[in-house]
Formats: structure tokens, sequence, C-alpha cells
């Protein structure tokens, strides 16, 4: 397998599961997009949403039901996965438990004939990459799991593929090994100037560590964009949904100009912008917490009474219930006491609307 | 502080965890540890000679000799038979399928049959009038005499049959608990099928290897029914069991029997022993990859 290439293609790939007598479940539906040389993609999604399937059809640890891979101008997903060369850094990590690190890493090698001079030259260059000298001689078992961790990226990253696959590498860390594993992989991913595909259901995972995210939901691309864009303009309601835009308001819509909107209900009147073609009389007005705030200024103003508070260090999450009952949540610097009646203030460019029809 | 280390010290001397374990122990001790040491210095009391009489008499006979012969002679082919075929068979069920559980079943019947009724069987199936020979004869396959009973290969054949489904339900429960994540992931690393098997599957199913071997060893080993009813008692497939059986019940010798029996009972031991030893060679420990 070439290292050298210039993009990974995945060709409208499909996957379907069928248990006999059951209705087949579409798992991954035409899934078509481009990683060049260098890029960090990040498969983001609710579970179940086809993110692990995509991950392992590029693996080849399923077939595909339909749709093609391509590295360069070679088909690949007619290949077995130990022909692709990819490496693979799994949720559990499998690591060979009955295994020395240094024979779990060196095993990729080993597989291919590689010189003894060789496996220990790049076995080196694997462990010092992933901080791991001194632990060459223990069993996976006498590690802590940010460690297997290390191992599982080193074995990956040892045959030098060109492409590393990473399927929730971080799920079973502790908070502060996450954070700190996460600059690692990003780090490695610089120093290999490979591509590489993330799968996660964190998207402050994805937005920090990606250059492109692909937003995944029941096996359909929702939006495939930089890290920025989804956080800012996501495509669409299940997309603004699950980036964190907590609030989606069910109101009537006044008045449209352009991109502009009047959407009103409840007692509250908004204005916003247009995401998506409205179908009707009625839309969604998505709005992300950390992007209210105390005060009256400028054209959307709602007053309420603050419900609940949860203190978080440098800024509050804050529950205000209106006089007609709507509960907006807010992020704010100050922390109000319960009861307190405060106005709450957000820019109209930040008031996302989308047509009813997206959904509920 | 010097109250916990005055409990520790109280619980060295009794714990209450012993009173779970005394019913096993007593019926350890009663049926197993007691007979085994009742038999054990019967056999150094013959009934004429010095105390290690019997066993001289038995070393000194080619006759009974022969038998621990013979019994090793069946024992280890039907053994390794048994797991050799076990493993590749239990090794490509380990995924369920539509058809693994029918698999499954089919290769477990033998177990609910007795050796008594697997010996009939054969007797009609294999004998020299059997469905077999006439079936073989009638497609002009082999026209020979076919004699695959009454002589060593009826008791091979017999022990293949009653002694398969054990190795096969042993390692199936062993390869079924090793994490199929380890055998993908060396897929990736480049591993074809073969790979997996010899550096994933293998090297962690080695212990349970160990483990199937042993216990198919000494049910071969105790074979007695078979070499009587499909076999020659008096010849090829006069085992051990047969030996001390006669010693006991034809000569009325129990001395004589007990010492048969412990031969009996140390040359499965030194075959387990052996094989046991062999494993601490090998990993044992999760056959999982990872935190779980």
């Amino acid at each position: 397998m070439t290292q050298d290439f210039r993009e990974l293609r995945l060709e409208r790939v499909s996957r379907r599961f069928a248990n006999p007598g059951q209705v087949a479940i579409t798992a991954l539906d035409e899934l078509t997009i481009a990683i060049p040389r260098g890029e960090f993609v990040a498969l983001l999604g609710p579970s179940g949403c086809g993110k692990t399937t995509a991950l392992n059809c590029v693996a080849g640890l399923l077939p595909l039901s339909s749709g093609s891979i391509w590295l360069d101008d070679r088909r690949i997903d007619v290949l077995p996965p130990e022909k692709r060369g990819f490496g693979m850094v799994f949720q559990n990590y499998a690591l060979f438990p009955h295994m020395s690190v240094r024979r779990n890493v060196s095993f990729g090698l080993r597989m291919r004939g590689t010189a003894a001079a060789e496996i220990e030259r790049r076995v080196t260059k694997a462990f010092a990459l992933v901080q791991l000298e001194g632990h060459e001689e223990k069993l996976p078992g006498q590690l802590s799991g940010g460690q297997q961790q290390r191992v599982a990226i080193a074995r990956a990253i040892v045959i030098e593929p060109p492409l590393l696959l990473m399927d929730e590498p971080l799920s079973n860390l502790d908070a502060k090994l996450r954070l700190e594993m996460r600059a690692e992989i990003r780090r490695i991913h610089r120093e290999l100037g490979r591509a590489t595909v993330y799968v996660t259901h964190d998207q402050d995972e994805a937005i920090s560590l990606a250059d492109r995210i692909v937003v995944l939901k029941d096996g359909r691309v929702q939006q495939i964009a930089a890290p920025q864009e989804v956080y800012a303009q996501p495509a669409n309601l299940e997309v603004a949904r699950f980036m964190g835009y907590r609030n989606v308001l069910d109101l009537a819509v006044d008045d449209t100009s352009g991109d502009g909107v009047t959407v009103s209900g409840s007692g509250v009147r908004l204005k916003g912008v247009i995401k998506q073609p409205l179908d009707g009389g009625r839309a969604y007005a998505a709005i992300r917490p950390e992007e209210i705030s105390l005060g009256a200024a400028g054209p959307n103003v709602i007053e309420g009474r603050v419900d609940n508070v949860e203190y978080g260090g440098h800024d509050s999450l804050i529950d205000v219930r209106t006089a007609s009952d709507l509960v907006l949540c807010a992020r704010v610097n100050a922390k109000p006491a319960l009861g307190d009646t405060v106005q709450l203030t957000v820019p109209p460019e930040r008031v996302l609307v989308y047509p009813h029809g997206a959904g509920a | 502080m010097s109250s916990a280390a005055e409990g520790v010290t109280r619980r060295a001397f009794f714990d209450s965890a012993w009173l779970l374990v005394s019913p096993a122990v007593l019926f350890l001790l009663l049926l197993f540890v007691y007979p085994f040491l009742y038999g054990f210095v019967l056999s150094f009391q013959p009934n004429e000679g010095g105390w290690p009489a019997n066993y001289q008499k038995f070393f000194g006979d080619s006759r009974q000799l022969r038998s621990v012969y013979v019994t090793f002679e069946l024992a280890l082919p039907v053994t390794i038979i048994n797991v050799g075929l076990a493993l590749p068979i239990a090794f490509r069920l380990r995924r369920r399928t539509a058809y693994q559980r029918w698999v499954t079943t089919l290769l477990v019947v033998p177990i609910t049959l007795g050796t008594v009724l697997i010996a009939e069987g054969m007797l009609t199936y294999f004998g020299p009038r059997g469905w077999l020979a006439q079936t073989l004869q009638l497609l002009h396959l082999y026209d020979g005499p076919i004699r695959l009973t009454h002589n060593y290969w009826g008791v091979l054949i017999s022990l293949v049959i009653s002694g398969f489904p054990f190795a096969f339900l042993l390692l199936l429960s062993y390869i079924t608990g090793i994490d199929p994540v380890l055998a993908r992931a060396a897929a990736t690393l480049g591993a074809n099928r073969w790979s997996q098997f010899r550096h994933v599957y293998l090297p962690l199913l080695a212990p349970g290897l160990a483990i199937t071997f042993c216990l198919a060893f000494v049910q071969a080993f105790s074979v007695f029914p078979s070499a009587v009813l499909v076999g020659a008692p008096s010849g090829s497939t006069r085992v051990i069991s047969i030996a001390a059986y006669e010693a006991a019940f034809e000569d009325y010798d129990y001395a004589m029997a007990s010492t048969i029996a412990m031969i009996m009972g140390f040359g499965q031991l030194a075959v387990v022993a052996a094989v046991l030893g062999l494993r601490r060679g090998f990993y044992r420990g999760p056959v999982a990859g990872g935190k779980g």
C-alpha cells in the first residue's frame, strides 16, 4: 500500500443490516466525501447514527451494501482489511493481552515481514511519538487506561498508514486525561501528516480536533463543514440541537425580508435569520445558551424570572421563565439569585430560524 | 487502629468463609480422599510377600504391563483426535449464525447417549454385516472385509463419538470468550485469517486447550465399557481398567486391584501434570483487549 496518496474518496457508501424476517435497517445512507492527505475528519453524531458503521466500512471490517471507496485511482472497498493497510484505534483499544507492549506495537510490522532492525527503529520512533518509553516490556494489563490508549495509537501508526481510523478512542478515559489525549492526538496527526478519520459523539471533541466535521443522524449526512461553520451555522435543526442549541422555540412567522425573519409567540418577539427555506406559518428558532446575555440591548429582549441556577465557576447556566411559561437557558457571567427578574438579550444574527417541517 | 489489627489476627484463626466451603470439603474427604488413601494403603498390603510385592508383580508381569501401553495407545490418539477435531469446528462456530445452534445441537447429541448405547449402535453400523459394510459392498467401493468392531478401532471410534462433544463444548466456551475485536484489530494490522488464528486466538486459547486436553485424556484413559463391548477385552484392548476389574472381581484380590488402580491414577496424573506444566509457559489472564 502506497503511503503517498492525494485523497481518500467515499462514493455513495451505504450499509444496510437485515435480519431474516425483519425490515432492513439502513445504518449508513450514501455517504460521499473526499478526504485529502493531511486532513483530520470527524464523524459526529448520536449513538446509532452510523458513524462507527462508516468507519468499519472504510477499515474493511464491514462489507458495503453499495457504493465504493477509492484511494486515489485504486478501488479499495473490495480488499480485505489486512490488504488496506489502514491503522485503526478501537474504542476498547483491543490490545493483544498476551503480548508485551513492544510486541503489540510491532505486530503490524511483523505481519508485513519487515526486517528486525527496521522494526526496532520504527517501534522506538513510535514509542517516542506517543511518549511511552520505559513501558515496552509490560503487558497491556499492567498499564493505565491512558497508557493503553497510547499503545493502541502507537500500534496503529507504526505501520505508517495513509489513513488513521479512530473509533471513539477517548470515551473510556476520565475527563482530565481525555483533554490531554485530545491534544496528543492532534499533535500526532500533525506530525504524521496523513489523513485521520475520527468517530465521536462528543461535539467538543469534534470541534477541537477536526479540520472538517461530518454530522450524521440515522445514517444520513446532515452537514459536512469546517468546525466553525457547523458550530455557528448548523445546516438544519437536528445539527443545531446536537451542536448545543438548547433553546428551540416553536414560534409563528410574522414577517420575512430576504434572510431576515421576525417570529413571535408566548409573549416573545424575536428577529432572526432564516437558515433553511421556511415552509409555512410556523418555525423553530434555535438559540445557543452562550449567545444570550443579560441586559436589554438590541431588538431581541426577553424578560423573565430566574428559575434555576447552575454555578459553573467562571459563568453560570440559568433557566429563565417568561410570564407565559416559556423557559430559556442562558450562560451568563453574573450569578443571579433564584427568583430575580432579569432581561435577556440575543443578537438577531444568532437567532437561527428553521422550517417547522424539519421535525420537533 | 489496634482494634482493626486485632480483627485481622482473629480472622486468621477462624474465617467464617470456611463454613461455606465445609460441605464440599467434607464431601471430598469422605468420597475421594478417604477411599483414595484406603486404596493406597491397601495396595501395600498384598495377599502374600512384602509391602511392594503387588507393584513388583504388576511390573514383572508382561501381560499386566501391556495393559498400561494399551491404555495409553488408545487414550492419547483419542484425545488428540477429539481436541484436534473440536478446535477447528469450535473455531468455525465461534460467531452466532443462523445454523450455529443446529450444528452445535447435532454435535452434542452423543453426550446424551450412554457408552453402552453407542456400542450397540456401532455393532449394528460398523459390524462385519453392518450398514456400512453392506453399503460399501453394494456400491462396490470396498469389497474386502470390514473389521471396525471387536478390536482397537472399535474402541477408538466409540471413544471419539462419546468424547468429542465434551472437548467441543469446552473449547467452544473458551473460544467464544475471546473478544472478536482482537482478531479485527489484527486484521487491520495486516494479519490474514491464519495469522489472526495463529497469533491471537491460539495463544489466548492455549490454557483452555490444555484443560480440555487433560479432561478429554482422563475421560479416555478410564475407558471400560466400550473396551469390553466393541473391543477385544482379552487381547488388543485389554486396558488397565479391565486389568483392575479382573483382579477385583475374578481373582478377588482387592489389594492387587487397588495397586492397579493406583498405577492407573499415577499414569493419568503424569500426563495431566505434564500438560499443565506446559501451560505455565503460556499467557494466562483476561482475554479481552482493554478496559471493558
